[in-house]
């Protein structure tokens, strides 16, 4: 999507947003549904939602894996509520525990847009 | 002795042939615009998540918890290979090569006393392995990407063997396809995806140690693991796709083909 050097990149990891900058410890995490933002010149530069993956921190880079992401004027409560029905009825079609988990993920990136929609009004 | 009509007869054959082919030619040559373009911008994603993938790996080694999908299930009796051609043909040696390179995996294979299982995924690399290993044939793919290869095409693929494997219906799984490296070559490659090896070479060992991981990495790989199958298996059709429009194109281009008709 975009590869540039900037000030700090804020990812939401599965264990809460974290940022990150320059020097920062090399971790490796799943990133749950949400928003990275990226940090430059003192203001936010970009914003984009991600609807999951994983993110690798290095000290010199970081790279954010997405499975998709979605900009940001598309997100809104409409949408949200969209994605959960599709997440609901994905559950209630799932058979085996692969189903189930990528439906519980549909309904947790619903979760997310929902939030993401209601901070902004 | 040929008359002047059948002369002229032979010549407007020749000249309706040569309107065919350089229509499919010109056809091949947009699709390969789209298909490098898509197969070149999925290079950077699939790399990056195997080099995940390896740092992982790599710290994880001899951890008896370790994934079956990255460090195998203890043995290597049933190979299954996925084998990614064309569905359709007048492509140059493009089905044939990949076709060829299975054939020798298999029959390396079975030399070595192992069960071979063959995944078709394209209509004429299928029909070409059915007569000498129709035995080993299990279901496959065929007219995928019409429309440029989608993602959740390749999610199809990896999710029948990624459940094949859980079902223990396989130990090792091969993936050989057509590397796409110019509009006029392509490179066999042959890439062993379960149990995890990577195809960038070794990386960096010393990194290794100090990466921390959220959660911990067997959590993270359990995610992982899928979710890199796909991605790599998307890129092996990408490739592939971009290979196939160039072959058919160069098939068409070179003189002595031309000639042939």
């Amino acid at each position: 999507m975009m590869s540039a050097p900037v000030d700090m990149v804020v990812v939401p990891g599965v264990d809460g947003d974290f940022g990150a900058m320059a020097k920062h410890t090399p971790v490796i995490t799943t990133v749950r549904p949400g928003v990275v933002e990226v940090h430059d010149g003192g203001k936010v530069s970009e914003r984009m939602f991600v609807t999951g993956g994983f993110a690798e921190v290095t000290e010199k880079r970081v790279t954010v894996l997405a499975e998709d992401t979605i900009p940001m004027n598309e997100i809104s409560e409409n949408a949200a509520k969209l994605r959960h029905k599709e997440g609901e009825e994905a559950l209630v079609d799932a058979k085996t525990d692969r189903e189930r988990a990528h439906a519980e993920h549909i309904l947790a990136i619903a979760g997310a847009m929902h939030d993401v929609a209601a901070r902004r009004r | 002795m040929a008359s002047l009509k059948d002369l002229r007869a032979r010549i407007a054959s020749v000249k309706s042939t040569r309107k065919i082919t350089s229509a499919m030619k010109m056809v091949a040559a947009s699709k390969l615009r789209r298909a490098q373009t898509a197969a070149e911008s999925s290079r950077p994603y699939a790399e990056r998540m195997e080099r995940m993938v390896s740092t992982l790996a790599g710290a994880l080694k001899g951890n008896a918890g370790a994934p079956p999908m990255l460090v195998g299930n203890g043995t290597d009796r049933v190979n299954l290979i996925v084998m990614v051609t064309a569905d359709r043909g007048l492509c140059g040696g493009f089905n044939t090569s990949v076709v060829r390179n299975v054939r020798h995996l298999a029959n390396e294979l079975l030399a070595a006393g192992k069960t071979v299982a063959i995944m078709p995924v394209g209509r004429k690399g299928r029909d070409q392995i059915r007569r000498d290993f129709g035995a080993h044939l299990v279901d496959g793919f065929e007219q995928l990407g019409r429309k440029g290869i989608r993602f959740d095409e390749a999610e199809k693929v990896a999710n029948r063997v990624i459940a094949m494997f859980d079902n223990n219906e396989f130990d090792v799984c091969w993936v050989v396809y057509n590397r796409f490296k110019s509009a006029i070559t392509q490179e066999v490659t042959r890439h062993q995806m379960i149990p995890f090896e990577s195809s960038v070479g070794e990386t960096v060992s010393d990194s290794r140690a100090v990466y921390e991981f959220e959660p911990c990495e067997t959590e993270i790989l359990d995610d992982l693991l899928p979710r890199n199958f796909a991605v790599q298996m998307f890129r092996a059709l990408m490739e592939s796709q971009a290979s196939e429009q160039g072959a058919r194109i160069a098939r068409w281009t070179m003189p002595p083909a031309t000639r042939a008709i």
